[in-house]
């Protein structure tokens, strides 16, 4: 069985191939779509069974397809790794994928590009497939650039709107800055280890380099420079939440559940790496910690129900990266499968709100849903208490307190970061429940003008069972994960217990859903006040800004360039170019003159020629 | 074998070939530069009847066939083309067809 595994990836590459060389009635479309993506997801639990029921050696299975190139010693092979990491990230996003194009189909109905749409998709999810199965880092990185080509051709989809085309091209450019880095690294890697295979890379660091070593911590923060663009965190945040012009369920699958998170599957992919450099897994869990907070307090002041959603996503990757970076390796990795569900919930649960009130994206003219929506409400809900962490029924809850407690009690935690852990879960409390009053409850604003139909409530009912559900798999996917992500339950001397800590964080969502209760639902009058007083709204600003971030970006990078290019734009090199033009247009109007139409001044012509042709040969 | 050196006929091509390339250049009328065309061809087929000649070898007149052969053609072809000139601008000059410069 485990001989099928290139097919996950193939599948929807295949389909996505289809969809946008052949043409297709609507109906035929939707079918390839989803059924690929549901093949996909088949094959992929096929071989998840006969994993588990028969596990290879050494935990891993490799699937050598063909070599890619051998060039010098260096010889990338088109090859696939699984191993429990991989395994369940491809289970996650194939299963994921599939709830996501079924929701598709209708959400998408009406729109003019339906089979583009299907096809980009269906592409992203081979590109990311791709990236989880990769053997070595530069098919990894292949897939990686394919999911940033997919992230922006969705993103600038309705292209007709120059702002969706400019939030695709920031995404692309921002991402790009990450890449570059990633890239070096990647050179890095290949020029002091000789081999771009992960396995092998993992191997030989140890041996090669010793712990604090300047080019184990070099690599490590390149990698980190690419995971950082990719996931979205400080300080190349500020593509995510422009991204979200793009179609709900792509903000769904690529900006909340999968591509985002590869940059967390890229730092537990080579966390040998980081283990040799601790300044950089120091790094990994300050931007962990300072993004959750950042991204927390502009999740609060957002007005659009995207934008909150994605600030809260920027928020739940610093938590695995926080996660990541003191060393709980497989609570990350839960967080992002937990994450995964919730968040994609979140997101097609608010596509459904926004389709059923004709594209209306701002909560503040929401309301009073819950009653006409009971669906959305009801799975939007299990979902948003899921992303608070609402303590023993949901499966945030596990995934975070989990995290929250490796940040106090884990190799590298401390209690510093662990207070920060417990303001996230304030934050997000409070701007998850702000969210769910002012949709859901108080008065409606806004007529419900579409019910939605079951290929897009279905989806959100699956994933909110997995939003409860998915929590109970704790034990048993910490014990599957233990041979590549080692946990060892926290073993720094703390004075709390696991328990405590989890009491703490459950203390901490009360007091956030109570002061949102307050705030957004029983005494609106004092948010009002709060904003309109001179600090408050100077404060609003800023948040709402993304921390002056844009601001600041535009002014620092943008501008100079911008002024730049101006003043530069008759150097040298366009002179050169613009001489080129020039001789030829002079040699044209030279040679143009002779043609003339006379039949004698054309022969004399040929003449001519060929006594020069003739003296040449003769006399050279 | 004896006979008249090469040398004689080739420049007597030669001449030819000039006479015919002069014509053809000088005269407007569009009968003279089919007259010099002719000649032109004669110049080349005296050249390679003169080259047969010198190394004893019948290609040298096989070609002089060919190349009345393709005069004849030409000329028909030509005539032709020249009727169709005459009827359209009522002259022979051939500085007169020139509207297809572009």
């Amino acid at each position: 069985m485990l001989d099928l595994l290139w097919l996950v990836p193939a599948i929807p590459f295949a389909s996505a191939l289809a969809l946008a060389v052949l043409r297709f009635p609507r109906k035929i479309v939707a079918w390839i779509a989803v059924c690929s993506i549901a093949a996909s997801t088949v094959v992929s639990l096929l071989v998840t069974a006969s994993f588990l029921s028969a596990p290879p050696t050494a935990n891993a299975y490799t699937q050598v397809l063909w070599t890619w190139l051998n060039v010098g010693g260096f010889r990338p092979e088109i090859a696939l790794y699984l191993d429990p990491l991989s395994l369940i990230m491809m289970v996650v996003v194939a299963f994921v994928s599939f709830l996501i194009h079924l929701y598709s189909t209708e959400f998408m109905i009406d729109d003019d590009g339906y089979s583009r749409f299907f096809a980009y998709m269906n592409l992203f999810v081979a590109s990311m497939l791709t990236l989880l199965l990769a053997d070595n880092l530069l098919l990894l990185y292949l897939g990686w650039e394919g999911v940033g080509l997919c992230s922006y051709l969705l993103i600038g989809f309705w292209y007709r709107d120059p702002v969706n085309g400019l939030a695709g091209r920031k995404a692309f450019i921002v991402t790009r800055v990450g890449d570059t880095a990633m890239v070096i690294g990647l050179f890095l890697l290949f020029h002091d280890l000789g081999t771009l295979n992960i396995q092998q890379l993992m191997l030989r660091a140890p041996q090669q380099w010793h712990i604090g070593s300047g080019a184990a911590i070099a690599a490590a923060f390149l990698l980190l420079g690419g995971a950082v663009g990719k996931s979205a965190q400080l300080p190349l945040q500020t593509w995510l939440p422009d991204a979200m012009a793009g179609p709900t369920p792509v903000s769904a699958l690529i900006h909340a559940a999968t591509m985002v998170t590869a940059g967390v599957y890229l730092i537990a992919r080579t966390h040998v790496l980081y283990s040799l450099a601790p300044s950089a897994q120091f790094a990994v869990a300050v931007v962990g910690a300072a993004t959750l907070l950042i991204a927390g307090f502009s999740a609060l002041t957002q007005w659009d129900l995207k934008r909150v959603l994605a600030y809260s996503t920027i928020s739940q990757i610093g938590y695995m990266f926080l996660a990541l970076g003191v060393g709980a390796w497989p609570a990350a990795i839960f967080h992002f499968m937990s994450h995964a569900f919730f968040k994609a919930l979140l997101f097609l649960a608010g596509g459904v709100v926004i389709k059923a009130l004709d594209d209306e994206h701002n909560i503040f003219r929401m309301g009073g849903l819950r009653k006409r929506l009971p669906v959305a409400f009801w799975t939007f809900l299990i979902a948003g208490c899921s992303l608070a962490g609402l303590p023993l029924i949901t499966a945030g809850a596990f995934s975070k307190d989990w995290i929250i407690w490796g940040a106090l009690s884990a190799a590298h935690g401390s209690p510093g970061l662990w207070i920060v852990a417990l303001v996230g879960v304030l934050l997000t409390s409070l701007y998850t429940f702000r969210m769910i009053f002012l949709v859901f409850f108080g008065e409606a604003h806004t007529q419900v003008t579409r019910k939605p139909g079951n290929a897009m409530l279905i989806p959100c009912i699956v994933l909110a069972f997995l939003s409860i559900a998915g929590g109970y798999l704790k034990t048993p996917f910490a014990r599957f994960l233990e041979t590549t992500l080692p946990w060892d339950g926290g073993t720094g001397v703390v004075p709390a217990s696991e328990i405590g800590s989890e009491v703490i964080a459950f203390l901490v969502l009360l007091l956030g859903l109570y002061l949102a209760y307050l705030f957004f639902l029983r005494k609106k009058a004092y948010a009002t006040t709060l904003v309109s007083s001179a600090v408050g709204s100077g404060v609003h600003r800023f948040w709402f800004s993304d921390w002056g971030m844009d601001w600041l970006y535009d002014r620092v990078l943008v501008r100079p360039l911008v002024w730049f290019a101006r003043v530069d734009k008759g150097d040298f090199i366009d002179g050169f170019y613009t001489g080129v033009g020039r001789v030829n247009e002079i040699a044209w109007r030279g040679l143009s003159r002779t043609e003339t139409g006379r039949l004698r001044w054309y022969a004399a012509g040929i003449a001519a020629g060929s006594i020069i042709f003739i003296a040449v040969v003769l006399f050279l | 074998m004896t006979g008249v050196p090469m040398a004689y006929g080739l420049i007597l091509g030669g001449i030819l070939f000039a006479l015919g390339l002069a014509g053809l250049l000088m005269r407007r009328n569009l009968l003279f530069i089919l007259v010099s065309i002719e000649i032109m061809l004669n110049g080349a087929g005296v050249a390679f009847v003169a080259a047969g000649s010198r190394w004893g070898q019948p290609d040298g007149q096989i070609m002089f066939l060919f190349i009345l052969a393709m005069a004849a053609s030409e000329v028909s072809v030509g005539l032709a083309l020249i009727l169709r000139l005459n009827r359209q601008h009522k002259t022979l000059d051939a500085d007169a067809a020139s509207e297809m410069r572009g």
